[in-house]
């Protein structure tokens, strides 16, 4: 894998692991922005791993461009070496699929949808040959996914779905952004999911919400006191369908200050799970559940 | 100390120089459009460069001072009123207790800044006092200021001199029509033709509406032309998208080949547009002070030419130091 480098102007490198996006583009963009950070570089300000690239900001006066170019280089090469192992952590995220916010919502952006007569959950089941809604939240629901990137607002993650390319469920953005998306909607766009971490615009097929906050810049839920923003990049998620009561008792749960999300350490190695996914799945899920 | 909002403009909003190290989370820089404007505003009334001052766009606030102070307004052409007389621009006054400023209609520029000795003291959030309105974080309660609200002001350090100038040739505004925004070709260049990244720098487009502190979107030039190829997977069926990225401040993405938009200080950390090159840093100040229907030249350059106007702007910057100092 040949990464491409840019220049972004006189303060930024912008680096292109892969055009497409896969999990070894990903890896190699979290191991050289680790190593980036581990390398204390002087003069850069700001180390950005994305999904299948990665950015450094910089200032010139501090460093030479040219001389950080070369750097990054160094360290991007010597990535090829390392082991694509990382210690990180699995969430499980309650979704309340086909709730009643984003419905109200897809209906009143109807004019700009691929499909205006029916939801963006029945087009996405559609086009990716599923032949339910219900078969598309099982296969949205029944493998966990990376936290690929962290970004776009504050706090909001992009997943990329830990099963081989042709299960991958993918689906176009809306055909224009709507200018409106419920706090807290799972969202779907290319092939990545979404948590929208804020209310505001958005592009991405809608097709639940989760009644756990992951940004909170006041830092008064209990497991966002450390940090406002609940993810990084390398953690994966695994959604757990819920139904209305159990999204309600969710709500009030965290309004009272006594909802616990379930957070487990895990290792995760990726040529171990390129040898058989659904296996190594399973034991990933033994690690959420303890069993 | 607190200046009482009794109307609030079009959107103003608490600013200093930024909150860097959070990019990598979706945590913008934030921070004043027109940092250059913000500090000289800071230097004419004692404060320290990077003091919290009121950015106000297009139309100025109305506010009434609680305690004597002094004042200064930079950056655009937004002409102070002192109860209803009017004051100059770039020049600190004194302010009495009881008294209201307000603002006449916006002459040049878009972004004014409004420093008041002691500095705007609000709360420090990840080491900034600038708000970030999209994450609710930061600033007076994460939002813009409404009426009513009630702005703390902090405790001036030394007795600032009132009537103090900046002359007009240190004051860095935007100069000649059409504007010129300095870019460096780059990033996703080669999605386009020859053809189409020619007509881009020779084009002049024309500041839209929607111009905002996330971004500032481009009109009026031909739509780019792409280079043909197979979609990589992950990154969507339009020519114009990648797989998701980071977007750098001051990237220009061209949604659709359309309409570029160059992000800014409240930039959203990446997405998936391509992005044909970036507006070098020295002239990030002067994109804030664009209006609407302003006519913008991009004019290419390499990094040793962006680098040379970095030196300029500091050499600049240093010369209003030791003019105020």
């Amino acid at each position: 894998m040949q990464t491409r480098f840019s220049f972004g102007g006189d303060e930024h490198i912008f680096a292109e692991v892969g055009e497409a996006m896969s999990l070894e583009a990903f890896f190699k963009s979290l191991f050289v922005t680790n190593a980036v950070r581990d390398a204390r570089i002087k003069g850069v300000t700001e180390i950005c791993p994305a999904n299948a690239s990665y950015q450094i900001k910089f200032d010139p006066d501090q460093i030479k461009p040219d001389d950080l170019l070369a750097e990054l280089k160094r360290l991007d090469a010597g990535s090829e070496k390392s082991e694509p192992v990382i210690k990180t952590r699995i969430i499980e995220i309650p979704v309340l699929y086909n709730d009643p916010w984003t419905h109200e919502t897809l209906m009143r952006f109807r004019e700009r949808h691929q499909d205006p007569n029916g939801t963006d959950l029945e087009y996405a089941a559609r086009i990716n040959g599923l032949d339910s809604v219900d078969a598309f939240i099982k296969a949205h629901s029944s493998a966990p996914w990376f936290v690929s990137m962290v970004g776009f607002v504050a706090g909001l993650p992009f997943l990329y779905q830990m099963v081989e390319r042709k299960r991958q469920l993918q689906a176009p953005k809306y055909l224009r952004p709507r200018t409106d998306t419920p706090k807290l909607t799972v969202g779907h766009g290319g092939c990545f999911s979404c948590i929208y971490s804020v209310r505001g615009a958005g592009g991405y097929q809608m097709f639940g919400i989760t009644p756990m906050p992951i940004y909170d810049p006041n830092q008064k839920i209990s497991y966002l006191r450390d940090f406002m923003c609940l993810f990084r990049p390398g953690d994966i998620v695994k959604w757990k369908p819920i139904d209305r009561p159990a999204y309600d008792a969710a709500v009030a749960d965290v309004d009272a200050g006594r909802f616990a999300p379930v957070i487990r350490d895990v290792s995760f190695s990726l040529t171990e799970f390129n040898r058989d996914i659904d296996a190594y799945n399973r034991k990933l899920d033994g690690v959420l559940h303890g069993h | 100390m607190a200046i009482k909002v009794l109307k609030p403009g079009l959107a103003t909003t608490v600013q200093d120089l930024g909150r860097p190290g959070y990019y990598h989370i979706g945590i913008p820089l934030s921070g004043g459009m027109d940092r250059h404007a913000l500090v000289a505003a800071n230097l004419l009334v004692g404060n320290e460069e990077g003091a919290a001052v009121l950015e106000a766009v297009f139309m100025g606030p109305e506010l009434e001072f609680t305690e004597d102070a002094t004042v200064a307004i930079t950056g655009a052409q937004l002409p102070p009123k002192l109860d209803g007389e009017p004051r100059e621009t770039w020049t600190s006054f004194r302010v009495k207790r009881g008294q209201i400023l307000s603002f006449d209609f916006l002459k040049q520029g878009a972004r004014g800044y409004i420093a008041v000795s002691g500095g705007i003291d609000v709360p420090i959030v990840l080491g900034s006092r600038s708000t970030y309105a999209l994450g609710a974080l930061g600033g007076f309660k994460g939002r813009k200021l409404e009426a009513g609200d009630e702005v703390p002001v902090g405790k001036a350090a030394a007795a600032a001199k009132d009537g103090r100038a900046v002359a007009t040739d240190l004051r860095g505004q935007p100069a000649g029509m059409p504007a010129e925004l300095r870019a460096m070709p780059g990033l996703y260049w080669h999605r386009i033709t020859e053809a189409a990244g020619n007509g881009f720098f020779s084009d002049t487009w024309k500041v839209a509406p929607e111009a905002d502190r996330i971004g500032y979107r481009f009109k009026g030039g031909k739509p780019l032309e792409f280079v043909p190829r197979e979609p990589p997977f992950g990154a969507g069926s339009d020519p114009s998208n990648i797989t998701d990225a980071c977007y750098p401040y001051g990237s220009i993405q061209v949604p659709g080949g359309t309409e570029p938009i160059v992000l800014h200080r409240d930039a959203v950390s990446g997405g998936g547009y391509f992005m044909v090159g970036t507006v070098i840093a020295a002239d990030m100040d002067l994109i804030g002070q664009l209006q609407p229907n302003t006519p913008v030249k991009f004019v290419k350059v390499d990094m040793n030419q962006a680098l040379a106007a970095r030196k300029n702007r500091a050499e600049l910057l240093g010369k209003l130091r030791t003019a105020l100092a």
